[in-house]
Order: structure tokens, then C-alpha cells, then sequence
């Protein structure tokens, strides 16, 4: 019998544009206090640390070395992932299948408010001899994205429109949320356009905060939380980076990453047995692609399921209750967190207004961003 | 770094080639610009170097007097408790002589090597200290264990950087 891994704590900031009390320090702290608590733990008893961090974005080479003090992780097993915090989640969970580590701690954090020029750092995500000499916008990828799932008739420009509406309306129950607002499809297709058909609006505005969770072995699940929510799958994967042969209309990466989520979790039929979803909207039209390629919907129906309410907050899939990037933010490598955070929430019944009752089975999504095609995947249940 | 100067075994790109554009180059020079939050801390230790002071954060747990100052303790887990000044003097720790400038390009000839050195902060915990630089001293001169004293910007040139500081001399006596 396989070792389980349970969340036995989970701490959290409020999610913003801009942090300018705390450093990327006291954002953390602030996090893993909380998380610390709720365990009843102290950093003396994790067994290892996992951290999420990218240098470009952070401003520090080696950015790894910056993550211990607020962990409490000094002189302590500490790792850092270059990717998003399910990825980081993902080598949390293995370090406790191996049944050599008990607690293991996981992080991230998104100082977007202090990265001054980050259409020119996601420039640098291009390739430099092929690509970064034609001199245009990575944002171009994602129209260049939209345009071909547009054309292939997968949804209307309408309904990836009404993604925007419905996840920045979500975030109005979410207190954490720093995007919400109430907005019609006439204002995203009349938004300022950046990369068409991607308009302003249809992409999520970034935002700050961190998010540290508290994993343990199910042998002593019960002495640290009497509410755990258990990670019964985790998957990841990756296409190729090239921007002149990947399959631009479906999200490949995505759907491997689910179906080995699905694989641990031991799950068949998706779509039935999922109860809610956190996916990655970073880009209106992602959310419908994402949703797909998760098998959550047939090819083709997850805009038409949108418009029909399906993955509104009521509807049989809600789809992104926290606000997701439109309306929470994003959060470049913690996005991934504040999909667990919702979950955690969620099926703890502790969501508030924007609880989802019934709710006991739930996906978290991560995509790591324009021009990127790097999945990770994390079911989760009560 | 000149290639010419590398064997590689094989035959190298010299840097030549590139300035004669014999080989495709591309020049794209990374506009990556950074606002750091410095959160309380710093925040505070910096405006106190305006001031020409030196402020720590205290631990009362551990008992360390700590500096640069942080609003949690990393050993014990918890907030700090109070503010302290400490002195701007101290003792170096270590130190190096570097005939080589920041981006390890060599110092002009005649030019003084910089002096970096970890100084011990009078005040402040045992091991805690200032990463700085020495000036007012020959190289030959320094050692590990010499008592030295900040010299300050005038108060009118400091910005609230670690730089208004501009060196550290050693103490005579
Ligand atoms: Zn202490």
C-alpha cells in the first residue's frame, strides 16, 4: 500500500498589485507562519523544503539562495524549482512517497509589483536567434495561440470574452482577489487591442503574494490536522519550445499532465468526477483550451458551456470560483498555489461566500506562461 | 576575456571573426529593471545610514543583536523584538585584495586594489557584520583582527544607501 500525502496546513497573503510593506522576505514569512500554525509545526520538524523561484524574475542569479530565512529552512534540506508550484508540489509529494520525509514544506511567491519591465524579461523567453531578432511582442504568441484556436472553431471570440466576464465577477466573493469586477463581453472585445484577437482585458493582470503549504505522510496526518485534504494525483509535462512547428490550437502539454493526474488518482471519467476546477486563464481563451484538454469537456464545448452557466460557481463544473489569473491575478510561479489555496478552501468548506457546496474532488491547473508550454496538474479531494 | 588567448583544442571562434561579422552576431542588450520592496528592515537601515547611524534588530529569544536587521529571526522562528543602534566600528573578519574590478575585468596599472572585507560591528553579535570595503590603508597593511571605523558621506551627498558609507580606515592605536 502506497504511502498518501495530505495538506496539513496551508498559509497564504492576500493577493495584490503591489506590496510595497513587505519584501519578498515578509511575504513569505507571513505565508508560512500561517501555514506553520495551522500544522502545529515548527520548521524544526520539516524534513525538507521546497521552494519555487525564477531568476529573471526575482532579479537575483541563483534566487535559490535567497529562499531559506523566511522558511525557517537554514541549515536545512532545501530545494528550488525553476517552474510553477505545482511543479514544486509535485517533488514535494515524491519526496514523502519515498517514506524517507514526513513533513515537507512547499513555496512560492510572486513579487510581480518589482519587476519593472516584464514584457521585455518574457521577451527573453524566446529563443535569441531565431526568434528575439524579428523584434515582436511574446504577447504575439498567445494572438498567434488564440487566432488558430479561433479559426479551428473550437469557441466564438464571444465566449472566450465571456471567461473574463465570469472569473473577474467571481472574484468579487473572493476577499484574497485583487481583480474582481462586474463587466460585460462588450468590454473585453472593445479592450485596448495588445496581440490580436487577445485584447487587454483578456489577459490577467499581475499581481503579488506567496503561499506556503504543509505536506505529511498519512501515518501522521492526524496528528497534525483533523481536516487534511489528501493530493491523490499529480502529473506534469512539457511540449517542445519551438515556436515554428508546436501544435498551436491544442494544449498537448496539458492534456498529459491531466491524464497522469488522473493515472495516480485513479480517476476514469473526468468530467463526472471532477467537482470544480482551478485552471489557468492567463489568457482568456486558455481556460476553454485547458478545460478540453482535461477532458473536462468534448473538444469544442467548453465555450458553449461557459455562455450556458455550466462553469459558473452554480453550474454542475464551476470553473475558477477563486477569480483564477482574470480575476485573482497573476502570479507567474505561485499561480499554481493560489489554484491548490482555492481547492484547500474549497473542499475544506471553508470557501465563504463563494463555497462550492459539495464539493469533494478537485483539479488544480498550472501553465507556465507565454511562450511556454509546460503543464503541471493536482487532483485533490476531502 | 580575449578567446584568441583559450586553446580549445579545436579550432576557435576568435573574437575577431565576430567584429568582422565572419560569423552571424546578434547584439540585444536585456532591458531587466528591478523596484525591490525592501520591507521594514531595510527600509529602516538604510534611512538610519542617512542619518549616519547604524541600526540592528534584536532577537530577544537568542539574544542576537543582528545586522543588516531583519523582522524575524531565522534560528528561532519568530519576530524580532526591538530596534538597537550599534557602533561603526568594528573588526575585520576577513578580507581580500582584488586586482580585479566588479565584472572581473583586470584594475587599470598605478590603480589601487579594492579592498572588500566582512567587519564585525561593534555592538552587534559576535559574527555579525557589514560586507563593505577598506580605504586609507595599503594592502599589505590589513589584517585579519584590525579595529576599523566607517567614514561617512557628508551628510548633504547621502542617499539612504549602503554606500554612504564610502570605506572603512583602520583605528589608529
Ligand atoms: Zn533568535
Amino acid at each position: 500500500m502506497r504511502e498518501k500525502v495530505a495538506i496539513a496546513g496551508i498559509g497564504y497573503t492576500a493577493f495584490t498589485s503591489v506590496s510595497p510593506g513587505s519584501s519578498y522576505r515578509e511575504l513569505t514569512y507571513e505565508a508560512a507562519v500561517k501555514a506553520y500554525e495551522e500544522a502545529g509545526i515548527e520548521p524544526k520538524d520539516v524534513d525538507s523544503f521546497v521552494c519555487t523561484s525564477e531568476d529573471m524574475l526575482e532579479g537575483y542569479s541563483i534566487s535559490d539562495e535567497y529562499c531559506n530565512d523566511q522558511l525557517g529552512a537554514v541549515l536545512k534540506p532545501v530545494q528550488t524549482i525553476p517552474g510553477d508550484f505545482l511543479h514544486s508540489l509535485a517533488v514535494g509529494v515524491m519526496h514523502i512517497l519515498t517514506e524517507k520525509f514526513d513533513i515537507v514544506v512547499v513555496q512560492a511567491l510572486s513579487k510581480a509589483s518589482n519587476m519593472k519591465t516584464i514584457p521585455e524579461m518574457v521577451n527573453f523567453a524566446m529563443d535569441p536567434v531565431l526568434n528575439r531578432p524579428l523584434d515582436i511582442t511574446a504577447y504575439a504568441v498567445a494572438g498567434l495561440e488564440m487566432n488558430r484556436f479561433l479559426e479551428e472553431g473550437k469557441a466564438t471570440r464571444e465566449q472566450c470574452a465571456t471567461v473574463v466576464v465570469k472569473n473577474k465577477a467571481n472574484a468579487l466573493a473572493n476577499p484574497s482577489a485583487g481583480y474582481g469586477a462586474r463587466i460585460t463581453v462588450d468590454h473585453v472585445l472593445e479592450s485596448e487591442p495588445v496581440a490580436e484577437p487577445v485584447r487587454l482585458l483578456d489577459i490577467a493582470p499581475y499581481a503579488d503574494g506567496a503561499v506556503v503549504v504543509v505536506l505529511c505522510a498519512e501515518k501522521i496526518a492526524a496528528s497534525l490536522t483533523d481536516k487534511p485534504v489528501w493530493i491523490n494525483g499529480i502529473g506534469w509535462s512539457s511540449d517542445s519550445p519551438t515556436l515554428e512547428s508546436r501544435d498551436w490550437t491544442d494544449a498537448v502539454a496539458v492534456r498529459l499532465a491531466g491524464d497522469m493526474a488522473y493515472r495516480m488518482a485513479g480517476i476514469r471519467c473526468p468530467a463526472k468526477e471532477i467537482d470544480l476546477a482551478e485552471i489557468n486563464d492567463e489568457i482568456s481563451f486558455k481556460e476553454l483550451q485547458h478545460l478540453e484538454a482535461l477532458r473536462l469537456f468534448e473538444p469544442g464545448q467548453a465555450g458553449r458551456a461557459t455562455e450556458d452557466g455550466v462553469t459558473s460557481p452554480q453550474g454542475k463544473l464551476p470553473v475558477n470560483v477563486s477569480g483564477g489569473g482574470l480575476g485573482v491575478g497573476h502570479l507567474f510561479e505561485c499561480s499554481g498555489a493560489q489554484k491548490v489555496l482555492e481547492l484547500v478552501l474549497q473542499l475544506r468548506g471553508e470557501a465563504g461566500a463563494r463555497q462550492v457546496l459539495g464539493a469533494r474532488v478537485g483539479l488544480a491547473q498550472a501553465w507556465r506562461g507565454i511562450p511556454t508550454t509546460s503543464a503541471a496538474v493536482a487532483i485533490l479531494s476531502a | 576575456m580575449e578567446l584568441e588567448k583559450f586553446e580549445l583544442g579545436a579550432t576557435p571562434l576568435k573574437e575577431s571573426a565576430m567584429k568582422d561579422g565572419k560569423v552571424l552576431t546578434l547584439h540585444k542588450k536585456p532591458n531587466l529593471k528591478y523596484a525591490w520592496d525592501n520591507g521594514p528592515a531595510i527600509d529602516r537601515y538604510l534611512a538610519e545610514l542617512k542619518k549616519g547611524r547604524i541600526i540592528a534588530r534584536k532577537c530577544n529569544k537568542c539574544r542576537r543583536i543582528m545586522i543588516p536587521p531583519r523582522m524575524f529571526c531565522e534560528l528561532c522562528w519568530r519576530p524580532t523584538d526591538e530596534w538597537v543602534y550599534v557602533e561603526d566600528t568594528g573588526v575585520v573578519n576577513t578580507f581580500s585584495i582584488c586586482y580585479v574590478n566588479w565584472d572581473a575585468s583586470r584594475i587599470k596599472k598605478g590603480d589601487k586594489p579594492h579592498l572588500p572585507a566582512v567587519i564585525e560591528i561593534d555592538g552587534a553579535s559576535d559574527g555579525m557584520g557589514i560586507l563593505h570595503v577598506l580605504g586609507e590603508v595599503e594592502p599589505d597593511k590589513v589584517k585579519i583582527g584590525m579595529k576599523v571605523k566607517a567614514v561617512w558621506k557628508k551628510p548633504e551627498e547621502r542617499e539612504g544607501a549602503i554606500t554612504d558609507i564610502l570605506y572603512f580606515k583602520p583605528m589608529r592605536g
